[in-house]
């Protein structure tokens, strides 16, 4: 069975026909050729795959893709501007050495943008609570906290607040 | 590809000892980095294989009909198909492709299915069965040796013994009897799963010039071709394998894991593109995993704390191949008395072969086993002595010059004991009483230490070198050549460093090529702490070698005197005489090819003593002649309610030479730190019968971001004469400590020591509640 969806994906608008059975990660890597989202477990316990949906951090190997019809999908590859100018959580990966082998990155950096989006000056728990579903195996960790907390304390004013909206765009 | 970021000195060139960003920063951050697993391409099929499931099995016939009749299916192969010698191992070729005679393991690849999808792929997978008849299964290694143990390769002279080695100093074990105290103790560590989060994955297929080009996730290119090759029966130059930045490796990507597969399958495809990616289920079941150890250890001691004498005995459970187990011992051994002068030692130890998950290379190498044993017996001779464990550990610490626990003499940088006494000064030792005392209801507090060291590099026979290759393109840009992966690591960054301070460029005026056995040359694996060191060196030589050659042909051009005269500026030279300025593209058109072009060669030094710890240890590595130091504290709260360990803080100081990027090298202390807290409390691949009962992350549990508490890494900068830039290996070190830190706190928290790991819990309150017993008696 397939479907016909709408969405909008990093701000473009899309429509295509998906199978019923296709995760949103399959959707993204296989059919759309965005191999910015990962795989590291296909079931929902690594967080590699993290994207925005509709402003909340969503493991898109559990989410089918045919629910984002109507809905408002952000992956890495939209996350910096056009120019290739980064978005103040990547910089700050970059800078703050955030990132070793890469692969946890992007869900990582997802992670942390749908919560201070949400929550712009979270609390040390809140960041590691946020970040539990997200493994990373080669940091420890230690400099993804100063990665986002850099940001926090940079101010929020150069973090783009996305208001959650009950209705998407692309409707 | 230009990096869109600075490197700190705009424009400049990086210099040595400072943080510059990671050159894969950018790609990585913005997802467009591709990764084994990100390669797909037109036409592409998919393949799999079909494993045992069964631990031990002669295997009968193979039935494939059902799988090749599938819709989508175009081949479904098996070991008849292979057409060489269907064999690997890095030493050993014990390892079949596809199982022939036997399955030694639930993981054994069995048949490889072809298809058009992965739905295809799947279906066709359930469809592959085969005829078997069970033999017995061996699962514990010390089982494995008795008289009558099933035996996996009947044709190993040594039955399930893959390799042994005896070594003594000294009076060796009966040195014993002089001692005044002597402590025992027998310690259990666990099957560690590497974890990476990208599984093993790569992409393959037959050029048009029939060549097979294989991309994947490795962190051995150059070995994985010589395998590959042999395996399946083709020219070594017939194989080109890219590597592209793993996602992850740690010792898991050291050897072939998906490559001989992928070849097989591009062979039989048609010609089209394959793919293959283990699921994480696979991942766990198929790929190799850290040793488990049973280490018997016996301490002695002089009642002012000098030790005397020390007598080990280790088994480490191979599971069905040798893969680098032997390695894995010869390093065990070597380590097995820690960074101290111990007059005469006793050291035996086993690898052996079982029906278990294989064992192989994980960050540490059987360091971590045998360093969680030592440093423990350290502290149980301090308590049983009423000595200061740090006092005890700085009474006998290796100092340059000394002869270590195998009696090597240390004749490079040893700093050790700067490192224990920059611990003795850290706040946090010194404060440990009053944050002890501030423990909570049902809370415990203790700190704990642990005195690390670490060999780097191959040993004394196989060589340790590495192939540098530095260009100077036509347009007046260096490449620079990357012999050895970059799993996360960050060699790549650091190469560019090296390259750009001596060629005094930019990072965005070089560019850098990934490892890839057609344009790279082989300098080795990406492992044994020795990325840096050893490319690095050879690095420097080539770097040295063409800015020698750009800045003798400027000063012709120039007519300088002499190229004294010449300086190499960002992009270009400078005649110093004259103020004039060349740019590199004009200097590069006056240069034929061969001389744009340098390699350089560098062979690691080794260590000259001929040490007899039994046929074949020598040849896997014993000894070495580098080696880095650590001193860590962890300090931890265990609850007496629930078992549960906490680690609170983590400190790492640490002798690996100069630090020529304090960003990635405080990354290796932090990433191995975390790996080595989840050793000590909660890793474990359990198996029964050969079989994975924790078969994804919910069971198989790795720190999450709510487990790792801040790890404070000091480097205590030592400059080692023989590494580049006075650098030492410092990717494998921090493994090693944790475990022994941790339990080492545990016991000062709570009076009771773990002996078996991890340190889940359960095993904690039943300690805590046998020592209650024990008191009440
Ligand atoms: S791949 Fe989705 S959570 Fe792991
Ligand atoms: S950087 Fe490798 S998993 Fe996070």
């Amino acid at each position: 069975m397939a479907t016909e969806v709408r969405f909008k994906l990093n701000g473009n608008r899309m429509q295509m026909t998906v199978e019923d059975h296709w995760t949103l990660l399959h959707l993204l890597r296989e059919e759309l050729g965005l191999t910015g989202t990962k795989e590291g477990c296909g079931s929902g316990e690594c967080g590699a795959c993290t994207v925005v949906v509709d402003g909340l951090a969503v493991n898109s190997c559990l989410y089918l893709a045919v629910d984002v019809a109507g809905k408002d999908v952000l992956t890495i590859e939209g996350l910096a501007g056009k120019d290739g100018t980064l978005h103040p959580l990547q910089k700050s990966f970059v800078e703050n050495g955030g990132i070793q082998c890469g692969f946890c990155t992007p869900g990582m950096i997802l992670a942390s943008k749908a919560l201070l989006d949400e929550n712009p000056r979270p609390s040390e728990a809140e960041i590691k609570h946020a970040l539990a579903g997200n493994l990373c195996r080669c940091t420890g960790y230690v400099p993804i906290f100063a990665s986002i907390q850099a940001v926090i304390d940079q101010g929020i004013e150069e973090v783009d607040v996305v208001v959650r909206q009950s209705e998407s765009p692309s409707d | 590809m230009t990096l869109p970021i600075n490197n700190g000195n705009e424009g400049g060139p990086p210099g040595i000892g400072v943080s510059i960003p990671r050159a894969d920063a950018y790609m990585k951050v913005s997802g467009r980095e591709k990764y084994a697993s990100d390669y797909y391409g037109e036409d592409l099929v998919w393949c799999g294989v079909k494993r045992a499931g069964v631990p031990h099995v002669v295997i009968g016939e193979i039935h494939t009909r059902a799988a090749s009749e599938t819709p989508g299916v175009l081949a479904v192969l098996t070991h008849s198909d292979v057409r060489g010698t269907n064999r690997q191992g890095v030493l050993q070729k014990d390892q079949p492709v596809l199982a022939d005679d036997k399955a030694r393991h639930c993981g054994d690849a069995v048949a490889l299915v072809i298809a058009e999808d992965r739905h295809s792929l799947n279906k066709a997978l359930d469809l592959v069965s085969f005829d078997y008849e069970l033999l017995p299964g061996v699962f514990d290694a010390e089982e494995a040796l008795e008289e009558g143990a099933p035996i996996l390769h009947e044709n190993h002279p040594q039955g399930n013994l893959l390799l042994s080695g005896e070594y003594r100093t000294g009076a060796g074990a009966s040195a014993m009897a002089e001692c005044d105290v002597v402590v025992e103790g027998s310690f259990r560590t666990p099957r560690q799963e590497h974890a990476y989060l990208e599984t093993e994955a790569g992409w393959a297929q037959v050029q048009d010039d029939g060549r097979l080009f294989i991309v994947c996730s490795t962190q051995t290119p150059f070995r994985d071709r010589s395998e590959v090759a042999e395996a399946l029966g083709l020219d070594l130059h017939d194989v080109r394998i890219k590597a592209p930045y793993p996602g992850g490796a740690f010792g898991g990507k050291d050897g072939v894991t998906v490559q001989t597969l992928l070849g097989l399958a591009a062979l039989n495809s048609g010609g089209r593109p394959v793919r293959m990616q283990w699921d994480r289920e696979e991942s766990f079941l198929a790929g190799t995993k850290r040793h488990p150890a049973r280490l018997y250890y016996r301490l002695g001691a002089k009642r002012d704390g000098t030790l005397h004498c020390l007598d080990v005995h280790m088994v480490l459970d191979t599971g069905p191949y040798d893969h680098l187990g032997g390695v894995v011992l010869a390093l065990g051994l070597e380590h097995a008395g820690g960074a101290y002068r111990v007059p005469h030692v006793n050291l035996k130890g086993k690898c052996v072969y079982t029906n278990n998950p294989v064992g192989g290379a994980f960050r540490g190498f059987g360091v971590p086993q045998v360093t969680a044993a030592i440093e423990q017996m350290i502290d149980m001779t301090a308590e049983k002595l009423q000595m200061d464990p740090l006092e005890t550990r700085l009474r006998n610490a290796v100092r340059r010059g000394d002869k270590n626990s195998i009696g090597k003499t240390l004749v490079n940088s040893t700093g050790l004991r700067e490192c224990l006494k920059a611990l003795g000064e850290h706040p946090l030792w010194k404060s440990r009483a009053e944050w002890k005392a501030g423990a909570g209801a049902f809370k415990r507090r203790g700190a704990g230490v642990a005195a690390l060291t670490h060999a780097s590099g191959y040993g004394p026979v196989v060589p340790d070198v590495a192939n540098a290759k530095v260009e100077l393109t036509r347009e007046g840009k260096f490449l620079i050549y990357s012999g050895v992966v970059d799993m996360g690591q960050g060699n790549a960054t650091t190469n560019l460093q090296i390259a750009g301070s001596i060629l005094c460029q930019p990072t965005d005026g070089m560019e850098l090529v990934l490892p890839d056995t057609d344009r790279t040359l082989p300098s080795g694996s990406a492992s044994a702490s020795r990325c840096t060191y050893t490319f690095g060196n050879a690095l420097i030589g080539a770097a040295e070698n063409l800015k020698t050659r750009i800045l003798q042909r400027a000063a012709d051009l120039l007519m300088a005197r002499s190229r004294d005269e010449i300086v190499l500026i960002p992009g270009g030279v400078r005649h110093l005489v004259s103020g004039k300025d060349l740019p590199l593209s004009v200097i590069a058109g006056f240069m034929d090819e061969a001389e744009r072009i340098s390699v350089h060669h560098f062979k690691a030094p080794t260590a000259p003593e001929n040490f007899d710890a039994g046929p074949g240890i020598r040849m896997h590595g014993f000894p070495h002649t580098l080696f880095s130091y650590a001193a860590h504290l962890a300090l931890v709260e265990v609850d007496e309610l629930t078992g549960e360990i906490t680690v609170c803080r983590y400190v790492a100081i640490s002798d690996c030479g100069t630090v020529v990027n304090p960003q990635i090298y405080e990354q290796q202390i932090q990433g191995a730190v975390a790996q080595g807290i989840g050793f000590a409390l909660c890793e474990d691949l359990v198996s029964t019968q050969g079989l994975i009962l924790t078969q994804d992350f919910a069971g198989y549990v790795i720190p999450t971001a709510a487990d790792v508490p801040e790890i404070d890494s000091v480097p205590v900068e030592i400059f080692e004469p023989s590494g580049p830039f006075g650098l030492k290996g410092v990717g494998e070190i921090a493994m090693n400590g944790p475990l022994p830190a941790i339990s080492n706190a545990v016991a000062d928290a709570c009076g009771v020591r773990i002996f078996e790991y991890p340190m889940t819990p359960e095993r904690v309150l039943a300690a805590i509640r046998d020592a209650c017993k024990r008191i009440s008696e």
